[in-house]
């Protein structure tokens, strides 16, 4: 098989390693090489934050780089504008339509983009769900990436099943059963775009 | 079957160290270091420990290899120059137990001051390096090391970099390999290094260096993949996985040990390929090595010295390749910022409401320097804060540092901030140290240090208690303050820059990122009140944002309910609510 590229991405704090734990543990389950590349450190401290995962029958590089992601996660949409470009022409960005400001929107250095979902519908293929609001409905404001996640999901190659059981056992134990609902409501919406 | 686990490469190091039989393990936190202590911590057959800088760390590690066990020091690169004193004449000692220094540099400087390559130090030491290129290897090279290090008696270097310590990949699981203790036998030839037994041990470590030159073409870790001859590679580490991914039929030589070269090793791949490029991150260690010995080779020609490389990088430089991509869409910046509700952005305001200026240091506080806070003025390295406020008055006189201050979090006083206070004393300053007390080591993830009362173990300790050491050390004047009591953290900055004496005040409130921290209230904004001036903005807190009339919204998932913004506003237009 040739090598799949995933990135996700997000705002420092979003809880990108838990969605990178999980999408290891299922490629690990099923028998492939995989590499996940993560940031930690300073970055983490609200700033602009990537994982790359690769996997596949041998994969060298641990990174993804422009033009190379088959799927594409943003937790906010601002950071989805900001890695548009490392998709592959065909391939599928999946976006938590939220807004969070950088610090230089806040103190009004730069404006916030108007119109994101719309620009990048422009040129790929784009699902996209308020998570937040769907993860606060389900009771839990911190599911909203295993949400998104459940979107992403179809565009990989795993089945519904092999993702609950790496659920269960990657999220706290208190948590997996809201993380299951938000996963299926994510994942039974993927073809749809949710935010219409 | 052996169990397979997807790793990090810090806990694969760890799981090496664990098979290895290691014993004892010290370091101090550092980005992107820090995973393997916390790793370790899980083997309950290891003892590991926070030690409060890395110079302490290093020793510890000694220590116990002298006394007969296998035992590890791992700590960031910038980090092995706070270690670079016993690591420069362990190096002449030599070991008893395998000893093994574990150095993460950091290409691209995602969390550093600067961009360093420990290959340098090793040289300068005379320490063997090795350096693996995923999670598999850095298990496996990180035991070759114990052995390596028992066997031609030096201390040994693990060298990895931020993308191969945070990446994950697959790792075989083996046993622990228990390790009988070497007897400690007296030997000042040996471990006391005195000029006399020194230079004796000097020509040793010349010797050992030629040996594993020699032997090193025979290990395993270096390894000759002849494919196509008419373009070779001599790489290592992660740049290796670049080199795979862009030219899978070339012949490589992949170098595991980076410190000494393989000459021979070296010289015969270079025969046998028309073409040689030597591709590796950072300096030209081995290329200028290479090309020394008369080989003819490319490398930083093409090959930058700044950053981290990529398979793109490659195919630009060597095939000239232009991979059509995309242009980035130009959007705001999002650079890292102090969290909603931490203590560093109420004390800022406060420095930054009385113009003042701050020598920082090494924490999230050096986030101080960016707008809108702009507070601090300087950011050398661990502890530089107070020692540089003392030079710029010794240099100027008292007056001159009247506005300033030194800013520096607790677990970095304890690591080498305390010196500088000593020297404050002893060489009688004016100045003002602020140690902001968050109780923990936050920028690399809250580890614990010894003002906490806790150890890396979890073992409950009594804290060394701060106010208490400041005043042990002749500090006459030293305050305690609550970090969000903005009218009397006023007070008390004012009055103590304006004394003639050194003083410290010690700000406290713990990082809201510890565990166990609860946020009963929220902020709330009042459109109705607000008169849009904006002064809650400007101590750029990401939980707020400017709506298009010019009122604030707080974003309530963010907000931990502080109460700057609202000590802030001059109107009463935000509110505490409860959670």
């Amino acid at each position: 098989m040739e090598t799949k590229n995933i990135m996700i991405v997000g705002v420092g704090g979003q809880g990108t390693l838990l969605t990178s734990r999980i999408l290891g543990g299922i490629m690990l389950d099923a028998g492939y090489d995989v590499k996940l590349s993560e940031v930690h450190g300073m970055a983490q401290r609200g700033g602009s934050v990537v994982t790359f995962v690769r996997y596949g029958d041998k994969v060298a590089e641990p990174i993804v780089e422009e033009g190379q992601a088959d799927v594409l996660i943003a937790f906010e949409r601002l950071e989805a504008l900001r890695y548009a470009h490392f998709l592959k022409k065909d391939g599928v960005l999946v976006v938590n339509d939220w807004r969070i400001d950088p610090i230089t929107v806040v103190t009004g250095a730069a404006a916030y983009p108007e119109n994101i979902i719309e620009t990048l519908k422009e040129q790929h293929t784009v699902y996209a769900i308020d998570a937040m609001t769907e993860a606060k409905k389900l009771g839990n404001s911190r599911t909203f990436n295993i949400i998104v996640l459940g979107m992403a999901a179809g565009h990989m190659d795993f089945t519904k099943e092999d993702w609950l059981k790496v659920i269960e056992r990657t999220v706290p134990p208190k948590t997996v059963e809201i993380n299951k609902k938000a996963f299926l409501l994510g994942f039974e919406g993927q073809d749809q775009d949710l935010n219409k | 079957m052996a169990e397979k686990k997807i790793m990090l490469g810090n806990e694969a190091i760890a799981r090496g160290a664990y098979e290895a039989g290691v014993k004892v393990s010290a370091a101090y936190p550092g980005t992107p270091s820090t995973e393997i202590s916390e790793n370790i911590v899980k083997y309950k057959e290891i003892y590991a420990e926070w030690s409060p800088n890395e110079k302490v760390a290093m020793e510890v590690a000694i220590g116990a290899s002298i006394s007969g066990v296998r035992a590890m020091a791992s700590m960031k690169h910038v980090g092995v120059n706070v270690a670079s004193d016993p690591l420069y004449t362990i190096s002449y000692g030599g070991v008893n137990g395998g000893l093994v220094l574990v150095a993460a540099d950091d290409p691209g400087l995602y969390s550093s001051q600067n961009e360093q390559d420990t290959r340098c130090v090793a040289r300068a030491a005379i320490v063997p390096v090795l350096e693996p290129s995923d999670s598999q290897e850095a298990k496996d090279f990180t035991k070759f090391a114990f052995d390596m290090s028992e066997k031609y008696d030096t201390p040994v270097i693990v060298r990895t970099t931020t993308r191969l310590s945070h990446s994950q990949g697959l790792v075989t699981l083996e046993e622990r390999a228990e390790v009988e203790d070497k007897v400690y036998e007296r030997n000042a030839a040996k471990y006391v290094m005195m000029p006399g037994n020194a230079k004796g041990r000097h020509v040793y470590v010349e010797q050992r260096m030629k040996a594993l030159a020699e032997d090193g073409c025979g290990f395993p870790v270096n390894r000759a993949e002849y494919q196509d001859t008419s373009m070779g590679f001599i790489t290592s580490g992660i740049p290796y996985q670049y080199v795979k991914e862009v030219f899978p039929n070339a012949s490589v030589l992949k170098l595991g040990m980076v410190h000494p070269l393989p000459k021979k090793l070296i010289q015969e791949f270079a025969s046998r390929v028309d073409k040689l490029y030597i591709v590796e991150e950072l300096e030209p260690v081995i290329e200028e090595q290479v090309k020394s010995w008369g080989i003819q080779a490319v490398g930083k020609e093409i090959f930058t010295i700044q950053g981290e490389y990529s398979a793109n990088l490659l195919r630009k430089a060597v095939l000239g390749e232009n991979p059509e991509v995309n242009a980035p869409v130009p959007v705001p910046a999002r650079p890292p910022i102090l969290c909603p509700g931490c203590p560093h952005r109420s004390v800022f305001s406060v420095l930054k409401k009385l113009h003042i200026h701050a020598a920082g240091d090494i924490g999230c506080y050096t986030l101080g320097a960016v707008a809108p806070l702009s507070v601090v003025d300087t950011t050398v390295c661990m502890g530089a804060s107070i020692s540089t406020l003392h030079g710029m008055e010794k240099a100027k006189g008292r007056d001159y540092i009247k506005n300033w201050v030194a800013v520096i979090g607790d677990s970095t006083f304890m690591h080498t901030g305390v010196n500088g206070l000593i020297n404050m004393v002893y060489n009688q300053s004016s100045g003002t140290v602020m140690i902001l007390d968050n109780s923990t080591t936050g920028m690399t993830g809250h580890q614990d240090h010894a003002a906490t009362g806790k150890t890396l173990m979890g073992e409950v300790v009594p804290a060394i208690n701060i106010y208490e050491l400041c005043r042990a050390i002749g500090v006459k004047h030293v305050t305690e303050v609550n970090a969000f009591d903005l009218p009397e953290l006023e007070r008390v900055v004012k009055e103590e820059t304006a004394r003639d004496e050194v003083s410290v005040i010690i700000t406290k409130s713990p990082c809201v990122l510890l565990k166990g921290n609860v946020f009963p209230y929220k902020c709330r904004p009042d459109s109705e009140k607000c008169k849009k001036c904006g002064a809650c903005l400007r101590v750029g807190c990401p939980a707020l944002t400017k709506n298009a009339d010019g009122t604030i919204s707080i974003d309530e998932t963010m907000c931990n309910g502080c109460g700057l913004c609202m000590s802030l506003c001059k109107f009463d237009a935000i509110s505490k609510v409860e959670a």
